[in-house]
């Protein structure tokens, strides 16, 4: 039998007064799936978010997690949940705290002391288990509120913006986190506005535009393995720059810059080479992602959620 | 373990971590300390000696009466004392957690909402009975050892004091599910103060043979019987006498009946559940 989606949404849809603030999902998630949900400020992602846990009603639409409807218990023993103002009962200390949600989760108590163990030390937090949550940083709630979303082992965890208070060092431990939790087959959904975020962690984007999909990327089909370069040259003619076509495309000079797309990676010394022996001098080989950005702005326009 | 013990007990460690619980303690110390010096002033005073002498029945009716109107002044505070504390408990809670976003990573575990109303309610109900058991235990300890007095029927006194202020509590609960603290401790305080006066004009009416004031009296019972409570308290523990001295707040004239308390319990269990109903349609 094959797995039930772990989110599947039908046209759901959520109004708040004269306002329909998610206007029509309609979205099919596999699970052990890292999926990504881009879009601009107030386009719906957390209201999207929100419905799917269990927060707020849909106004009309169907939806199920891991083959379940909506608001069922024993589908959210299995789910995984940091909210995006990520506010907790701070007069707990963090393992109190941990402890908390585990009774919740109706966990067992020494699965529950190993569970909290093990993720205070994933998270960094294991000097901090008997602090009060009400000394810690943003940075430091964000950590035990991500330990809260993974306590039970979740088949499917929602993250809502879950780099937001985070410095480099605690984005790259989420990024981590998220890519252990795709080997472990752990659904993940990621609500986020960092483009680079999901660029390297998700295997499938949607982008979302006023509470709809508007666009659905594969992320894997988008490498191909072609490599957009920018070189700073100088004593290039357009000639000699056609010449390059054997390993690139998309050939552009202009002034000083050379902007082209080589066919790999393997293509750029030969490329380098090519030019200098042209009499060609290179100053700079600059990489340029064909980035999720320039796909967001394209999509959703650049006057983002304004 | 039941996430509604679970939730009772992060609220009863919550109110000892915020202070609560101390702050409650040392008040009400304090209360006891003063009520106990003013009771102890009256009690070895001139206050109510017959001039001249009486004879010992009539002296030791009057130390009687003494005794309990002083009992019924000292409760009357501390059921206000617990209606306050009711009205601050229950109308943060829920609207508090709600603002803050606490609340989120609570109800999207494998709980119902009615969990975490009943769970709150339960743990709040605790501390209360904590609270009005000190204050009411302690009034009537003090009493006691300086004048040898107990109250007729003080159990069932007692329990009707407790259920007002749970009556107080979860009409604050019911707000709190869909407004703000605030608003929330102003209807509250304003239903409370409605049942006041309307229990004052019920009883001026009873005293003046007006029964149109009784019947007001009676409907802002039926709005809010948080007052009849009280009344039916103060009747339940008054020594036969006091009855009969005319008004005063400390006392009952017109003695709301056991079917009005029937009706406060009724109530009570509406406004729970009603609040259950508004907290699962609510979006957070």
């Amino acid at each position: 039998m094959p797995l039930a989606p772990a989110i599947e949404t039908h046209e759901l849809r959520k109004v708040f007064g004269d306002n329909a603030a998610v206007k029509s999902l309609t979205l099919q998630i596999q699970q052990g799936e890292v999926f990504g949900f881009l879009g601009p400020n107030g386009a719906g992602k957390t209201t999207s978010i929100k419905m799917l846990v269990g927060l707020i009603a849909p106004t009309s639409g169907k939806a199920s997690l891991l083959g379940a409807p909506l608001g069922d218990l024993a589908t959210r023993a299995c789910i995984g949940f940091l909210p995006e103002h990520f506010r907790f009962q701070d007069w707990l200390t963090a393992r109190e705290f941990l402890v908390l949600h585990g009774n919740l989760y109706g966990m067992d108590r020494s699965r529950l002391n190993t569970r909290i163990d093990q993720l205070l030390e994933r998270v960094g937090l294991s000097g901090f288990r008997d602090k009060a949550l009400v000394t810690f940083s943003k940075g430091m709630l964000q950590r035990i509120g991500l330990a809260q979303a993974l306590l039970n082992s979740p088949g499917l965890v929602f993250l809502d913006e879950p780099t937001s208070g985070l410095d480099p060092v605690g984005r790259i431990l989420v990024r981590d986190i998220i890519r252990e939790l795709r080997k472990e087959g752990t659904c993940v959904f990621l609500n986020s506005h960092l483009l680079s975020e999901i660029e390297v962690t998700c295997d499938r984007v949607a982008f979302i535009s006023h509470g709809e999909v508007i666009k659905l990327l594969d992320l894997a089909a988008l490498d191909t393995g072609q490599i957009t370069v920018t070189l700073r040259v100088a004593g290039l003619t357009v000639e000699t720059a056609s010449g390059l076509s054997p390993w690139a495309e998309a050939i552009h000079l202009e002034d000083n810059c050379l902007t082209l797309t080589a066919h790999s990676e393997e293509a750029l010394p030969e490329i380098n080479r090519f030019l200098v022996n042209h009499g060609v001098a290179v100053y700079e080989i600059a990489p340029k992602h064909v980035s999720l950005e320039e796909l967001f702005i394209e999509t959703v326009g650049k006057e983002g959620g304004l | 373990m039941n996430p509604i013990f679970i939730l009772a007990r992060m609220t009863f460690v919550q109110a000892i971590r915020r202070k609560i619980v101390l702050t409650g303690l040392v008040l009400g110390l304090c209360f006891l300390v003063i009520f106990s010096i003013g009771f102890h002033m009256i009690n070895t005073s001139s206050i109510g000696v017959v001039p001249g002498g009486a004879g010992e029945g009539v002296q030791n009716i009057i130390n009687t009466e003494k005794s309990s109107g002083i009992f019924l002044a000292g409760l009357y505070a501390v059921t206000f004392l617990g209606i306050a504390m009711a009205a601050l408990l229950g109308a943060d809670t829920l609207a508090g957690e709600i603002n803050s976003g606490t609340i989120q990573v609570i109800v999207t575990k494998p709980i119902r909402r009615s969990d975490v109303v009943f769970g709150k309610w339960l743990g709040f109900a605790g501390l209360l009975g904590m609270y009005l058991l000190l204050l009411m235990g302690g009034t009537t300890l003090s009493i006691l050892l300086q004048s040898g007095y107990v109250a007729p029927h003080l159990a069932a006194g007692l329990v009707l004091i407790y259920l007002e202020s749970l009556l107080i509590m979860t009409l604050a609960m019911l707000f709190s599910s869909r407004f703000s603290a605030l608003a929330t401790g102003g209807v509250v305080f304003g239903l409370y103060g409605l049942a006041f006066i309307g229990g004052w004009i019920e009883q001026i009416g009873a005293v003046l043979n007006s029964p149109t004031a009784v019947q007001v009296g009676i409907l802002t019972s039926l709005i809010v019987p948080s007052e009849s409570l009280w009344r039916r308290a103060a009747f339940e523990m008054q020594s036969p006498l006091s009855g009969l001295l005319g008004i005063s707040p400390f006392g009952a004239t017109s003695v709301p009946s056991l079917l009005m308390v029937g009706y406060a319990v009724v109530y009570l269990l509406a406004v729970l559940a009603l609040t259950v109903r508004v907290f699962q349609k609510r979006d957070l």
